[in-house]
Order: structure tokens, then sequence, then C-alpha cells
């Protein structure tokens, strides 16, 4: 059988031949070649030999169906009773590659089981993982608040220079970000009231709008937000590399408390930072605010007596309380997920994305329980 | 010599898939013991559980007569203080210069004025053949002398019980003679206690008292004995085709 490249097919064929079975063999057996032509039927046992005399040339293509023909007949054998398949006929050079290939039984056991999951098995599956994700953050909520009951006890032991690096990174590095998106913020609260409030004759009431809006909810959610993208993944990519070569590993062995070393200096700085962070991100909106004021007609001096008389020191408050909890949230978060990392790089890259999404989400949902909060306390 | 550390029925499995099971095995005082075995048999899971940072499915292993496993953190503390690791990786901290990742456990171990700190960072990486890279940071240099660093590290303290997790593997032959060189004299000088995981045979050869083949295709402890002797008369064909490869240094007659 020739095919259009004038390469003659592969093909396969089981004969018996004075009770002994044979595997007749032809043509080029090629990656890129035709499909392999079996005909016959095939044996429960190993062929006694092969037949190999119009044989073409061949690649990999050829030992790999070999073997799992052998494969196949060897797996309902009884494994009690083992026979090594004869490789007789065979070139010699296919005949050592497949000696090789079955020098070592196939694992059993070892290949996972794939079968169909049902709708039911799903669902208690994710709510298996969801109740192991809430046990976890707890636990580990626990063990942070362990360690802090031994930092203000004095029995906590983590190297001071690393406290200072990772309040100079959540802190003073985090300034740029937040100056813009704080600022933009500000800008567009501003251009959205005015145009609303230019119809009813009270623009200058776009003070107290941005005012409020910023103290009290978006210059900390922003702030958050923007912490958990930048600060919550660092804390996680940093923390998921060090499980990932062993290196918490050795500080256990050292006696090091990985959490006092690494959780306990990225939570101080964060739960210190926010708030500082929060105030300067509310200023920042407020004069972006005043900067949109400016063009539409309203005096910096009198936008600004507005928003002082709009933000009262209750107000103004809120946010800064809210950014403490923020803050730690944001922390217990990326430092959980980089300690239940993986131990690989790809592993490392999946804590990252699960601490942005998880600090994101815990803070959208502590802000909603805060309102909810201080609507009840008519605050 | 007294029994250091003392391993019975031990079983060590990720879930349900028991990497090995039944381990019974004994390291005496100032002995070096070599855990040997194939890709993937379970000789640095072994470690692992031997210092605390696995716990064993079933059975136990006791320091000196202590059941470790059965220690509350503590007390299991106090034990691992005595140990030191040198992981196959080297694992050290990468944010701190090699000098600095000695110096921190013998800063943190007590009140050791600066000087002697520093010098004894100093005779630590001259030990290792780093001599000068103190203030290199671990991604400066290569791997086969992080590895190093990581040895320099596990010696800080100056352990009761050294262990390593395939320390030779990646170092030229020169490095590698002397780093077997090296655990001999730790052995002799300080009376430690090393346990070792390791593919090489010229150091097997070279450094072990006794050796343990993990085998995995039974996952049970396929041999315990000097390697020599495991080499020539083992019943264990599969400690003798692992003991065989290559060109080995001939037992002493």
């Amino acid at each position: 059988m020739i095919d259009s490249f004038n390469h003659p097919t592969p093909c396969a064929v089981w004969r018996q031949d004075g009770g002994e079975t044979i595997l007749e063999i032809s043509g080029d057996w090629k990656r890129d070649g035709p499909a392999v032509t079996v005909t016959g039927t095939m044996p429960d046992h190993f062929p006694t030999r092969y037949q190999a005399s119009k044989l073409g040339n061949y690649d990999s293509r050829l030992p790999a169906f070999l073997l799992s023909i052998i494969r196949s007949i060897t797996q309902p054998a009884d494994k009690k009773d083992k026979q090594v398949p004869a490789l007789d006929g065979l070139p010699e050079s296919l005949r050592g590659l497949l000696a090789l290939a079955l020098a070592l039984p196939e694992e059993n056991g070892n290949q996972k089981t794939h079968y169909h999951s049902s709708e039911i098995r799903k669902l208690g599956k994710v709510t298996l993982e969801i109740g192991e994700s809430i046990r976890s953050l707890l636990d580990f909520t626990g063990q942070t608040v362990l360690s802090l009951a031994r930092f203000f006890t004095g029995k906590a032991r983590f190297r001071p220079a690393d406290f200072w690096m990772v309040l100079q990174q959540c802190g003073v590095q985090a300034l740029p970000i937040v100056s813009l998106i704080s600022f933009l913020i500000g800008v567009i609260l501003a251009f959205v009231g005015n145009v609303q409030l230019t119809n009813f004759g009270a623009n200058l009431f776009v003070a107290d709008l941005v005012g409020i809006a910023m103290v009290r909810e978006m210059g900390v959610v922003m702030t958050a937000i923007i912490m958990s993208g930048r600060t919550s993944a660092a804390f996680a990519a940093l923390i998921g590399s060090m499980k990932a070569n062993e290196e918490i590993d050795a500080l256990r062995t050292f006696g090091f408390s990985p959490f006092d070393f690494l959780v306990l200096p990225r939570f101080l700085a964060l739960v210190l930072m926010m708030p500082i962070l929060t105030v300067y991100a509310n200023v920042v909106g407020i004069l972006g605010g005043m900067l949109v004021g400016a063009m539409v007609g309203i005096p910096p001096v009198l936008y600004w007596t507005e928003t002082l008389q709009a933000v009262d020191l209750t107000t103004a408050s809120l946010g800064v309380i809210k950014s403490v909890f923020f803050g730690a949230a944001i922390a217990i978060s990326g430092c959980m997920q980089g300690m239940n990392a993986g131990n690989s790089s790809a592993a490392v890259g999946e804590a990252t994305t699960r601490a942005v999404v998880a600090s994101i989400t815990i803070v959208i949902v502590l802000d909603s329980a805060f309102a909810a909060i201080f609507t009840l306390l008519d605050i | 010599m007294a029994v250091k550390i003392k391993v019975n029925d031990l079983t060590m499995a990720y879930g349900s898939l028991v990497v090995m099971h039944d381990l019974n095995f004994e390291i005496h005082d100032k002995e070096i013991l070599v855990i040997m075995g194939g890709s993937g048999c379970g000789k640095s899971t072994l470690l692992r559980h031997l210092i605390g940072l696995q716990e064993p499915t079933k059975g136990s292993i006791s320091y000196e007569g202590k059941d470790f496993t059965a220690t509350d953190p503590t007390e299991r503390g106090s034990f691992i203080k005595r140990f030191g690791v040198m992981y196959q990786s080297g694992a050290l901290w990468s944010s701190l210069t090699l000098g600095e990742n000695i110096s921190m456990p013998l800063e943190e171990s007590g009140k050791i004025p600066a000087e002697i700190v520093r010098d004894l960072v100093s005779y630590k990486l001259s030990l290792v053949g780093l001599s000068g890279y103190e203030d290199y940071y671990p991604a400066q240099i290569s791997g086969g002398m992080k590895k190093r660093a990581g040895i320099a590290r596990a010696m800080a303290l100056d352990p009761d019980i050294l262990f390593l997790d395939e320390p030779g593997a990646g170092l030229d032959p020169l490095s590698s003679r002397r780093l077997d060189d090296l655990i001999l004299r730790l052995r002799d000088s300080q009376g430690s206690t090393i346990v070792i995981v390791t593919h090489e045979l010229a150091s097997i050869f070279n450094i072990a008292d006794k050796a343990l083949f993990l085998d995995p295709a039974t996952h049970t402890q396929g041999a315990l004995g000097n390697p020599a002797d495991l080499r020539d008369h083992s019943d264990n064909p599969a400690v003798r085709l692992f003991l065989n490869r290559g060109e080995l240094p001939k037992s002493p007659p």
C-alpha cells in the first residue's frame, strides 16, 4: 500500500503460523506519516516473534506502538505469572530501545483516575473548599494574634531592619500611585457632582460631595484596593518564593518562628501605614476636587471653607478607623497566601493572584459591614 | 557507642500515597549515615521527618531515647536547636548576605559580641571555600556556592547532629572531595552525628559508616549496613545494582 507521498503505509498484521503468534510489521513508521493499518485478531498473549522483513524507515512511532501493544497485553494478565515479551525478529536497535522501556515495570496506582464528577459531587467539593478556606483564614488570623501578643510581651523575635524596609515599601514607595489615583478620584467626583448640582444652582456643594465621599469612603477604599494590588501581592510573592526555596523551613530549623519573622513585621507595617496613607489620599482627593472647583468658578478659599463645614471630625475619622482593619485584612491575606503557597514557581504566581483577589474581596465585604454598622449607629 | 537516633516502624505518607513504610534503623553517636536510593523514593521526605518538618503517619523517631515525635512545641524547639540542616537548594535567606545568613542564627542564639560573630562567620565560610564572600547576596553566587554557603550556615551553631540534603550534587569534583573531607573532620573534631542524603557513590564509600537504602519498588528499607559490605554481600539485588554503578573504590581487604 503506497500513500500519496510514496511512503509505504505502516501496517501491523497478526497471524498464526504453526502455533506461533507472529506480528508482521511493514511500511514506513513516521510520526507525520499515515495512520497505521492493523489487521488480524490481537491475541491475549505476547507475540512469539515479529516479522520485520518489509519494514521501511521508522522513528519513535514504531517502538511507541509496540510498547502500547505490550502494555495492553500485560495489564489484564495475571500478575503472578508474568511473562517477558519476546522481541525476536525486530531490528537490533529497536530491540535495545524496547528492552530499555520494558526494564522497569509500569507503576500501578500512580496514574490519575479520571472519572465523571456529578454536579452534586462538585457542589460538595466547592462547599468543603470554602469551609477549608474559612478555617484556614481563622487559623492564620489566630496565629497572627498570638504573634502580636508575643510582640507586645517582648517575646517576638524579628529583624528591625525587615520592619523598616517593609514600612518603606508599603508607605513612602506607595505614595506616587496613591497620589495619582486619589487625585483623579477627587477630580472625577467633582466633575460628576458639578454637572448635576449646577442644574439646581448649587455647584458650591461639590465641595461637600467630594469632601464627604473622599473621607468616608473613596479615600480609604481606593487606598485599600491599591495596597491589595501592590502590597498584598508583593507579600504573597515574597513569602511564597521563600517557601518554594525552603527558606521558611530553614527558619523553623533554626528555631525562628516564621510568623514572627515574616508575618509580624508586614502586619505591623501595613496597619501603621494604612491610616497615614488614607489621610494623605483624602487630602489629595479634596485637592483634586478643589482644582475642578476652581475651573468651574468656585474660589479655592470658599471651596476649602465649605469642605471644613461639611466634614466634621466624626466623618473624617470613619475612613481612618476602617483603614486600620483594611490594613490588617490585606496583610493577613497576602501573608497567608504566601505561607500556603505550593513549592513551585507556578504556585507562587497562583498565590499572588489569590492574594489580590482575596484582599479586594475582604476589603469590600468589610466596607459593607462598616456601612451597615455606621447606619445602625446613625453616624 | 550510644544510640543517638532511633527510628521505629516509621511510615511516611502524603495523604493516601505511602512513600515508605516500616523503616527501622539506629544511628549511633558520631556516626555518619548516608540515606540513598533512586530519585523520588523518599530520601528527602525521610530527612524532613527526622528534623520534625513532617509528622509520621505511623511510628516514632527518638533522639537519645526521647520520643521526638511525641514532644510538645517547646520541647521540640530545644531539640531542633541542636540540629544543623542544609537543604537541597541551599535555602539561603535571599534578602540577607552570606555573612548575615550565618550571623543571624549566631546573634539570635545568645549574646555573642559582634567581633566574635564576625570571626565565626569568616571561619565557617573559609571551611567551605567561600572566604571573602561575606557581603555577597545569594542571587550573586552560583548554585554550587549556594550549597556550600548552606553548609556553612548549617554549621553555624556547631550542631550536635548535622543533616545534609544532597550536599555534593552540582559541586565540581574538587569541591566535592573537599566537602567529604570537611564532613569527616566535623565528625572527628566536633563529635557531630551526621545524616546525609546523597547519590554520590564516591562520597558514600569515602565517608559513610552506615548506608540506608530506600527501595522504591517495595517502598521499604531495602538494606542497612556498611556501604562496601552492602555492595559485595547484600541480599537485595537492587542495592548491589545501585552501589555497583560506575567505577567504585574496592572494599578494603
